[in-house]
């Protein structure tokens, strides 16, 4: 039994050490190189520790990706006080004219326009990172390239045929997709070749994808962070009152035989 | 109720004992009531069970009160709860990781009945109501996988409320009765709340007194497979039975607490447990026209769904279903044994138990796979050893080269 306490405890410790491994996985590993014809298995490894990444990822997605796509289960409000935004900035620069700091963040995108030069309403965001998952968004935020055949002028990979334009490329420029020739007669993506430059450098554009990724992982559930610090202690005192529940359940044994 | 042994106690205690036999209840049923006392680590999971009926049932009243049904409302009340409820993440955590864990626990449960023979005779009754309480969790369980309206939850309904349809004559119309319309719909989602919320609880309560009362009637079995009552000292104790309390309080207790805290590890750190217990496919709303790829039931029904999916037409893999559910009513007459525990049990039946479980977590697993190539063949194989297990017992089970059975039970200090 007194094996089973330890192994009990050691268990306990387990989410501690995700959570340190959380942390250090934010950015790129040392070394790791992104193959393009890998697109599928990059990795966002997104931080929701890394609170000046959350902000600007706030930033970016309200500069960026709001004019279309709601959050309509976040309030601006909410989001400043868990981002720590100032009140100020808040109201100066995220919220949209019209809407008070205890709105949802919706977008002023009117539907009926969205149909005319989309065909859909962009899908509200949400809670895209949890039916798509972090990986996938930054896949997809990352592998748009030129495409003369479709109606937006670009295609992506994560997203064949998106109804979503390239609306990055001033920052991330615009890619040419080199596509080989398989076997069987099909093509298959083999890497970009840069058409133009754009305003950031590759580093930075990842940087600036990765921490849209983590703002919106944060969106898909705002409490993530509160619920992994109120579980150490409830972990850690459930540890202590099964212990010695064992030592009174052994108390109240000795005396059997 | 008071006789010579316990006079009467004086003031209000006694006052309301000479009304409601609140102390005699307590003496007959707790801690007075004798316990194998060589119960081990599978004796656990009947007191986890009701651990976690209670945990639902506290959690499932909190969040009636925020959530919104109906085919437009359910979805962004369940993301209310999320976001904007005080604690309505942890409310709704506990209740979907406890959906889960009532699963993991009952399925124990039941492979300790079986391991040890509890079923056979006098616990037939016993078992039978434990069986209906397991048929009533799958149906709340299905019912309440519904209730957020997610895609999957559409999707789920469609599926299995669709398996109606291979009754035969009245399937068709069957099917429009469950549904309440010609496809799942509100009509569909605000019964199933109901049913959720109301009829099944009240009914799982009810099976799980009914099953308390009869075990405390017939007493326990334990890993020996020993009738304790049969060996009992001059006042009439059984000489290997302990008292309920405070022996099995303490050590239920002590259960209770390795429990939570693997409990709470998942509902803290991954409450979607790596897409098993809330997956992605129902943080999207519910649209019937697009079908998440591929359909897949919860990890507690995959077995069933694997069996569904190994025949080829709807019907015979319904029927199917239906035998590989309700084989287990059968048990306590399809073991023809004469001893209860695997203990004493002999190299055939261990053999069949073995393949059993072994085709069960297979199918478990197969479940979970898109209904295709390799995996429909191998969910057809493992489908063999598990309706082999119960068809084949009357048989093996008998011709099984089983061991003496000691005269008590067999304890270490």
């Amino acid at each position: 039994m007194r094996k089973f306490a330890t192994c009990l405890l050691a268990m306990s410790l387990l989410p501690l050490a995700a959570l340190a491994g959380e942390s250090t996985a934010a950015g790129p590993a040392a070394g790791e190189e992104q193959k393009p014809a890998e697109w599928d298995s990059w990795h966002a490894r997104n931080s929701l520790g890394d609170l000046s990444s959350l902000q600007r990822g706030a930033r970016n997605f309200m500069n960026y990706c709001n004019g279309c796509h709601a959050i309509k289960y976040m309030r601006y409000q909410r989001m400043a006080d868990d981002l720590k935004i100032p009140t100020s900035v808040l109201e100066k620069d995220l919220v949209a004219p019209g809407s008070q700091p205890l709105d949802y963040i919706t977008t002023s995108l009117p539907p009926d326009d969205a149909v005319n030069w989309f065909g859909k309403m962009p899908p509200d965001l949400s809670l895209i990172t949890r039916y798509k998952g972090v990986d996938y968004v930054y896949q997809f935020l990352k592998t748009f390239y030129a495409d003369p055949a479709s109606t937006t002028g670009t295609n992506n990979l994560a997203l064949p045929g998106a109804a979503m334009p390239a609306v990055l490329s001033d920052l991330s420029g615009v890619n040419q997709a080199v596509f080989k020739q398989v076997k069987d007669g099909s093509k298959e993506f083999d890497h970009f070749e840069p058409l133009v430059t754009g305003s950031m450098t590759a580093a930075e554009y990842d940087q600036f994808v990765r921490d849209t990724v983590n703002f919106l992982d944060y969106v898909g559930e705002p409490t993530q962070l509160q619920r992994q610090f109120i579980g150490i202690w409830v972990v850690l005192f459930l540890v202590l009152l099964t212990w010695l529940s064992l030592l009174l359940k052994n108390e109240y044994w000795k005396d059997l035989h | 109720m008071a006789n010579d042994a316990y006079p009467a106690k004086p003031g209000i205690w006694g006052w309301i004992n000479r009304r409601l036999p609140v102390d005699a209840f307590m003496r007959s049923q707790v801690l007075e009531y004798y316990a194998p006392k060589n119960f081990n680590f599978w004796y656990f999971f009947g007191s986890l069970a009701m651990l976690v009926l209670v945990m639902q049932l506290v959690t499932g009243i909190f969040l009636a009160m925020f959530y919104k049904v109906g085919e437009n409302t359910s979805f962004d009340s369940v993301e209310f709860i999320m976001r904007e409820v005080n604690f309505g993440w942890l409310l709704r955590y506990l209740h979907s990781t406890g959906a889960s864990a009532f699963f993991l626990v009952i399925y124990l449960h039941m492979f300790r009945g079986i391991m040890y023979g509890s079923y056979k005779a006098p616990r037939e009754l016993l078992w039978l109501f434990g069986m209906i309480i397991y048929l009533a969790l799958m149906a709340e369980a299905f019912l309440g996988y519904v209730l957020p309206w997610g895609n999957m939850s559409f999707w789920a309904a469609t599926v299995i409320i669709n398996l109606f349809g291979a009754v035969p004559v009245v399937g068709p119309a069957l099917v429009e009765w469950i549904r309440g319309d010609y496809g799942i719909a509100d009509a569909t989602l605000n019964r199933f709340f109901s049913l959720h919320v109301v009829a099944l609880p009240l009914l799982l309560l009810l099976l799980v007194a009914l099953h308390l009362v009869a075990l405390h009637e017939v007493g326990s079995n334990n890993p020996d497979g020993v009738e304790i009552k049969d060996k009992k000292n001059a006042q009439g104790i059984p000489l290997d039975g302990i008292p309920f309390h405070p022996y099995y309080t303490v050590k239920d207790l002590f259960g209770t607490g390795v429990f939570l805290t693997l409990f709470s590890i998942v509902v803290f750190f991954t409450p979607t447990f790596g897409d098993l217990f809330l997956e992605k496919a129902n943080f999207e709303p519910a649209d019937p026209l697009s079908t998440p790829d591929p359909i897949s039931p919860s990890w507690y029904f995959t077995p069933y769904y694997a069996i569904l999916r190994s025949f080829p037409d709807k019907g015979a893999g319904a029927v199917a279903v239906l035998i590989a559910v309700s084989a287990f009513f059968f048990l306590p007459w399809l073991d023809r044994s004469p001893v209860k525990s695997i203990r004493y049990r002999g190299w055939i039946y261990k053999t069949f138990l073995t393949l059993f479980v072994l085709s069960f977590l297979g199918l478990m697993y197969l479940g979970l796979q898109p209904a295709q190539g390799i995996y429909v063949m191998l969910s057809r194989i493992c489908c063999v050893p598990y309706f082999a297990f119960f068809i084949l017992m009357p048989f093996y089970s008998r011709w099984d080269p089983v061991k003496p059975v000691p005269e008590r039970v067999t304890f270490h200090a």
